[in-house]
């Protein structure tokens, strides 16, 4: 029982990352229908800058935190603005491979700078972060990661439900000719979606860095699992984002903890698999509303 | 009232992908606080004309290849939507096009994206000030509401914005007669009230004559007849193919059936 509830608590922690990661993908899809297959190398981009400024910058915890947050969100920009920008308009499917070639270009920039070692990061949680329910006992790590989860997914949700930026974000989603024709900015949204994008795949490979310690490989490889999150979830909503990716997480730590860990990497793709088959839209994707 | 012309269009082209012609020549001029009709059957080229003015041919690959657009007496033909809406035209889409997985209250938000920072409650009650049936609708998604009040959506979602041109295209598309009236009362106290301009795109010309001071008539990409609109109210050939009346009675071979046909597709 008790280790149920660890795996539990693990399967959760690592679930509430998948599902931050995952939310940023689906925004970038549903701004512009762009699959990102660069979206585990946006995750190790995170991961490699915190490293950076927290080893060779040596700046504090939390001053490296933020910065590499302001970082990501300026580099998504930046993504944005260099490559997808000059290809708005142009077919979808030219899109989605620019978004391989990118892949391809940044895993190889990170490789340069790091190699294909792994790194961890110096011990920076303190230990009171540490839960101790009698036997359950749940390290900093996953402690940080369902609290950046849930503050995370708070902020953003407010955003998109209150702010009129995210008002805007989501009119470009729903539909796209009447929000150009009210004179939203729909290239400010694109942009916009990259840059969050970038940001919480961020902050999901700090925390998963801290977890599983750091490599380009491995956090790319992480970064795909995006896809039987979203799957799951369906593509088009960002709570099932988040729902999907805390069933992949438990499904991961539960096949890991009683079948095999051998099993544990690649059971999200059978699930992906398997779900594909009964529901082709996923299990949370937006009820097509008829009545218009 | 003054005579200003607010916006003036020269002679202008439209081609789609380059190769498709669909305005060959189309003038109009918009004097300021009028409403002016624009006329004409499916496939005209209405809607172009307003998509030529609002900046919306660019998304679908069209463009002005000849003559010019001024407002305000500045020219703006093929300038960005984003541009063209913050200098006040604002276009109603056809077929409403609301947001369907936002509310009501969220729709009538994003029209506030050319002004974006500044306050907006006013603006809010200033539309459900005219749309009354749209407050107990406030937190409803707007997938889940009537033509009707989806027609009352967009024109407050425009409003929203601070129009100093409002672009109607077709707002009686498919509603019953009694919301068209009521929608087309409340088309006429916002020109009066807010001192907006209207260009206002329609197939039923019947009732878009009754508001409007002026009117054009467009056929295949080009304007056929323009006048006051009490001037076309009574032309026996506005009454015979746009208002469903027949001006002489006598039964005129093949062209009557022709007409008839075309009468159908009006009423
Ligand atoms: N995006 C487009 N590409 C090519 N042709 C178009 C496009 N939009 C409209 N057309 C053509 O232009 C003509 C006029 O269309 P439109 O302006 O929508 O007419 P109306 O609004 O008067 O019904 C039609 O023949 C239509 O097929
Ligand atoms: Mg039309």
């Amino acid at each position: 029982m008790d280790f149920f509830i660890q795996l539990l608590v693990n399967g959760i922690s690592i679930g509430f990352l998948y599902g931050l990661s995952a939310m940023g993908f689906v925004m970038i899809y549903k701004a512009s229908s762009v699959l990102n297959f660069a979206h585990g190398e946006l995750l190790a981009i995170g991961a490699f800058l915190f490293l950076a400024l927290v080893t060779w910058a040596e700046l504090p915890v939390a001053a490296a935190f933020i910065l590499t947050l302001a970082g990501t969100f300026v580099f998504g920009f930046i993504v944005e603005r260099l490559f997808l920008r000059p290809l708005i308009g142009e077919p979808l499917i030219e899109i989605i491979m620019l978004t391989v070639g990118l892949a391809a270009m940044f895993k190889g920039a990170l490789l340069l700078i790091w190699g294909g070692n792994l790194y961890t990061y110096p011990d920076l949680l303190p230990e009171f972060l540490a839960w101790n329910w009698g036997v359950v006992q749940v390290p900093p790590v996953y402690v940080s990661a369902i609290f950046m989860g849930i503050v995370f997914l708070l902020l953003f949700g407010l955003f998109f439900k209150y702010s009129s930026q995210g008002i805007y974000m989501r009119s470009v989603a729903d539909n796209q000719p009447a929000a150009l024709s009210l004179g939203v900015h729909v290239r400010r949204v694109f942009a916009l979606s990259w840059a969050i994008a970038a940001l919480v795949a961020g902050i999901s490979g700090i925390i998963l860095g801290l977890i599983n310690g750091i490599n380009v490989h491995e956090l790319s490889s992480i970064g795909l699992k995006v896809f039987p999150v979203v799957i799951l979830g369906g593509l088009d909503s960002i709570s099932g984002a988040i729902i999907g990716g805390i069933i992949i997480g438990l499904l991961e730590t539960m096949t890991g903890g009683y079948l095999s860990p051998s099993l544990r990497d690649v059971i999200p793709y059978i699930a992906l698999v398997a779900i594909l088959l009964v529901r082709p839209y996923g299990l949370f994707g937006l009820v097509e509303i008829e009545r218009v | 009232m003054n005579d200003k012309i607010l916006l003036q269009i020269n002679n202008i082209g439209v081609v789609y992908s380059d190769v498709i012609q669909v305005l060959k020549g189309v003038s109009l001029s918009v004097p300021e606080n009028r409403i002016i009709s624009l006329l004409g059957s499916n496939g005209a080229g209405k809607s172009t004309t307003l998509k030529a003015i609002s900046g919306l041919l660019k998304p679908e690959n069209g463009k002005v290849t000849e003559g010019s657009i001024l407002y305000d007496g500045t020219e703006i033909h093929n300038l960005p939507p984003e541009t063209i809406t913050r200098q006040g035209i604002i276009q109603v889409l056809e077929g409403r096009q609301p947001f369907k997985y936002l509310t009501i209250e969220e729709n009538l938000r994003v029209g506030t994206a050319t002004r974006f920072g500044k306050p907006y409650k006013e603006d809010l009650d200033l539309v459900y000030a005219y749309f009354p049936v749209l407050v107990k609708r406030r937190k409803t998604l707007a997938g889940y509401c009537s033509g009707g009040e989806l027609q009352m959506l967009v024109i407050g979602r425009a409003l929203m914005a601070h129009p100093k041109l409002l672009l109607l295209d077709e707002p009686s598309l498919g509603l019953a007669p009694m919301v068209v009236q009521e929608i087309f009362r409340i088309i006429r106290r916002i020109n009066e009230e807010q001192e907006t301009t209207i260009v206002l795109v329609e197939q039923n010309a019947n009732m878009a004559l009754q508001i409007a001071h002026y009117g054009y008539v467009m056929e295949n990409g080009k304007i056929v007849m323009e006048g006051d609109a009490a001037e076309l109210r009574e032309n026996p050939d506005v009454k015979e193919f746009y208002l469903g009346m027949g001006a002489t009675g006598i039964a005129k071979s093949y062209q009557d059936v022709k007409a008839y046909k075309r009468r159908k597709r009006w009423l």
